[in-house]
């Protein structure tokens, strides 16, 4: 069992001695700490996992009692399950190999130490969050890995763009996150309890399926999840994200802080069952976003920037499985997304290295023969992406899309819009591998990778091709999908939607038969692109709806209106106390003078009252 | 009660006299000097009053208040010139109006 608590405490104390050595150790040391403390967990979820797929049984592991106040005590306690287990393998897994990377990427940082200390305790953070027993120990991961996000899209602060975008990414998340605070409060007052597991035994019996409360409930949760998971409609956080380091983007806004919404949805469905009206909108939600980060995908030209806005619609597909209440295929997307995405932002991120911290998809080219290892990469991670058939994408997305033909009713819809988004992936992925690798070469690179860098990429290349194969230990976790006998030519459409979608690319992108430029010369399709460019200018609408006139109200607050009535009786009072100094002129005459005067008037009176 | 007898009226009349006439000093007078001289002008005329009455009643409180009142005015001197002691070598000059370093 002590080997279950090393799993989060490694990278907690090797976070703990980086952040304390302020930047003072030898970069060797660093990265040896920073590498193989998540190096190590990983062994120890490897342990784990080997001993749970023997024996199949639930780990729960209390360490000690949070806090306790009157009814409310909760532990820090660990529940693993399949669930579980698959998180952690992911998040330490994965974590490792771009730790591995990073070493590479950041060796000529000044600040390699702090790199470290805040991906380290990320991991921590998150492993909390995925190994929590109860929602509370579950926010406090939560809130450490929103945290940690923040500092390492900031990390290169010098630059106010990247601070702004951090802060943008922290505010943004922190909406979500006061939804589900909420959220936890009603379950709290309303159950009695945030373990998770007696949570969903007394929701199951105190409430009915479709009662308001469960909705109102799983609605802020959901409010959550969608701020985290950069969902519409807070989604506009991630592509600003991209600020920080590359790796950075890979393990923590593709492989896993980002599906954290997706687990917390996962975790508590036993709730979204009692809620149909959130487990819809959930579909919804998770459709719209991925056909909008689509088409925004499409019309990118920074390399990172497509990969997030193809993150962004990924998770959308993940929301799908999870609406249309395939929490499996949800997990399971999640599990080869982190894969194949880390691939391709490693990948991307070794171009950038290699050319000078060059972005602009337009300015590299020709790649194919100079980065060979980059160019195998990406081509896999993109049909990864794209969900060509055999990868791991395509088993995990072809789940999802027959999981939302099977639904009643809105089932076709969902699955036609899938087919769409599938059909932009697959255009979006291969126009970037086309533009980047193919074609004439524009920058020349001035390095190659090493094998730190390079091991994580084949590795990773593996793992995108044989994950679907992958039999991950869900069963139990979530109850059994009901399989229906699906036609088969809705899976050979499935199936052929992304070939298309590739052969769109080609066309437009490599062989020339479609002309982009003709395409772009009619003037709406300019303003078209353009829109989408900016993201469906979601930025400019928020920025009129909300950040202007918060900033109005600021200003205007800012001259402190509440106080004028306080300052005005102080301006009446020195008024009047100017007026009267008069009387206080020093001149002892003056004063004898006005004595007797007002003794007169005193006499005066008296006299005229007098009987 | 033999020998001159003045009305009680008349010694009153007086006395208030020498207390307006003080009063205006107070009030006019810019020297020091001259103003504790006509706060003294003030107290005397009310112990006129004060033994007036004493006689007009035949009760010795009258001549009890005055003494006390002569007591009050020495007192009262006795501050009254250590003060001006004081106002002349501070301000080099007696005149009041320009003692007013006291002015809000």
């Amino acid at each position: 069992m002590n080997s279950i608590v090393l799993i989060p405490l490694l990278p907690l104390l090797s976070a703990a001695v980086l952040i304390l050595s302020t930047g003072k150790m030898p970069r060797t040391v660093a990265s040896l700490m920073g590498a193989g403390s998540i190096g190590l967990s990983a062994l120890c979820v490897a342990l784990l996992a080997s001993s749970f797929l023997a024996d199949g049984e639930i780990r729960e592991l209390t360490l000690w009692t949070w806090m306790s106040i009157g009814d409310f005590s909760p532990r820090i306690a660990f529940y693993i399950d399949g669930l579980t287990i698959v998180m952690m393998s992911v998040i330490t897994g994965i974590g490792f190999l771009i730790h591995l990377y990073s070493i590479e990427f950041m060796w000529d940082d000044e600040s390699l130490c702090r790199y470290f200390a805040y991906m380290n305790l990320f991991v921590a953070a998150m492993l909390l969050l995925v190994m929590a027993d109860n929602l509370l120990l579950l926010y406090l991961g939560w809130e450490g890995v929103g945290l940690c996000s923040y500092l390492l899209v900031g990390f290169w602060y010098r630059d106010p763009d990247n601070g702004a975008a951090a802060r943008k990414a922290f505010i943004v998340t922190r909406i979500g996150d006061t939804a589900m605070a909420l959220g936890l409060f009603l379950l709290l007052t309303e159950l009695g309890t945030l373990d998770i597991q007696p949570l969903m035994v007394a929701a199951n019996t105190q409430w009915q399926t479709g009662d308001t409360l469960p909705v109102l409930a799983t609605a802020l949760l959901l409010g959550g999840a969608v701020g985290k998971s950069a969902q519409l409609p807070l989604h506009t956080w991630l592509p600003d994200a991209m600020a920080g380091p590359t790796p950075v983007s890979a393990l923590i806004h593709a492989a896993t802080m980002v599906t954290a919404g997706v687990y917390l949805i996962a975790r508590t469905y036993g709730l979204f069952l009692l809620a149909p009206a959130t487990l819809e909108a959930v579909a919804w939600i998770g459709l719209a976003t991925l056909l909008i980060a689509a088409f925004a995908a499409l019309a990118q030209n920074d390399i990172k920037r497509i990969l997030a806005y193809s993150t962004i619609s990924q998770i959308g597909y993940m929301f799908l499985a999870l609406g249309v209440g395939a929490f499996a295929s949800g997990i399971f997307h999640l599990v080869t997304h982190a894969f194949f995405k880390a691939l391709l932002f490693l990948a991307a991120g070794a171009v950038i290295h290699c050319l000078h911290h060059e972005h602009n998809i337009f300015r590299m080219g020709g790649l194919r023969s100079r980065l060979p290892v980059v160019f195998a990469s990406f081509v896999i991670g993109s049909a990864a992406l794209a969900a060509l058939p055999f990868t791991s994408g395509f088993y995990s997305k072809d789940a999802i899309l027959l999981a939302a033909w099977s639904l009643q009713d809105i089932g076709p819809w969902l699955w036609a819009g899938g087919l769409l988004g599938a059909l932009l992936t697959g255009i979006y992925s291969f126009r970037l591998v086309f533009i980047v690798f193919f074609g004439e070469a524009r920058t020349e690179p001035d390095r190659q990778p090493g094998w730190k860098m390079a091991g994580p990429l084949i590795l990773l290349c593996v793992l995108s091709i044989v994950g679907g194969w992958i039999a991950l230990p869900l069963a139990g976790v979530f109850p059994a999908a009901e399989s229906h006998p699906v036609n088969h030519s809705v899976e050979w459409i499935s199936i052929g939607v992304p070939l298309l979608g590739l052969l769109l690319a080609y066309l437009m992108f490599l062989g020339g038969q479609i002309s982009v430029d003709k395409l772009l010369s009619a003037p709406m399709a300019r303003r078209l692109v353009d829109f989408w460019f900016s993201g469906w200018r979601f930025d400019q609408l928020y920025d009129l709806l909300w950040v202007k006139p918060y900033k109005a109200i600021a200003h205007w607050w800012r001259n402190e209106p509440v106080d004028a009535l306080y300052n005005g009786i102080v301006a009446a009072s020195q008024w009047g106390h100017r007026r009267l100094l008069i009387l206080q002129n020093g001149e002892l005459r003056w004063y004898a003078t006005i004595m007797v005067l007002g003794l007169v008037l005193l006499l005066a009176v008296m006299l005229r009252n007098a009987p | 009660m033999d020998g001159l007898m003045v009305p009680m009226e008349h010694v009153l009349v007086v006395a208030g006299l020498l207390f307006t006439c003080g009063l205006f000093g107070l009030m006019l007078r810019r020297n020091i000097i001259f103003m504790l001289m006509s706060l003294e002008v003030m107290l005397n005329s009310a112990a006129l009053a004060f033994v007036t009455a004493g006689a007009h009643w035949a009760q010795a409180d009258g001549q009890v208040m005055f003494m006390l009142i002569l007591t009050v005015a020495a007192a009262e001197v006795a501050v009254g010139l250590g003060l001006v002691l004081q106002i002349q070598r501070r301000f080099k000059t007696l005149d009041m109006d320009r003692a007013n370093r006291l002015r809000g």
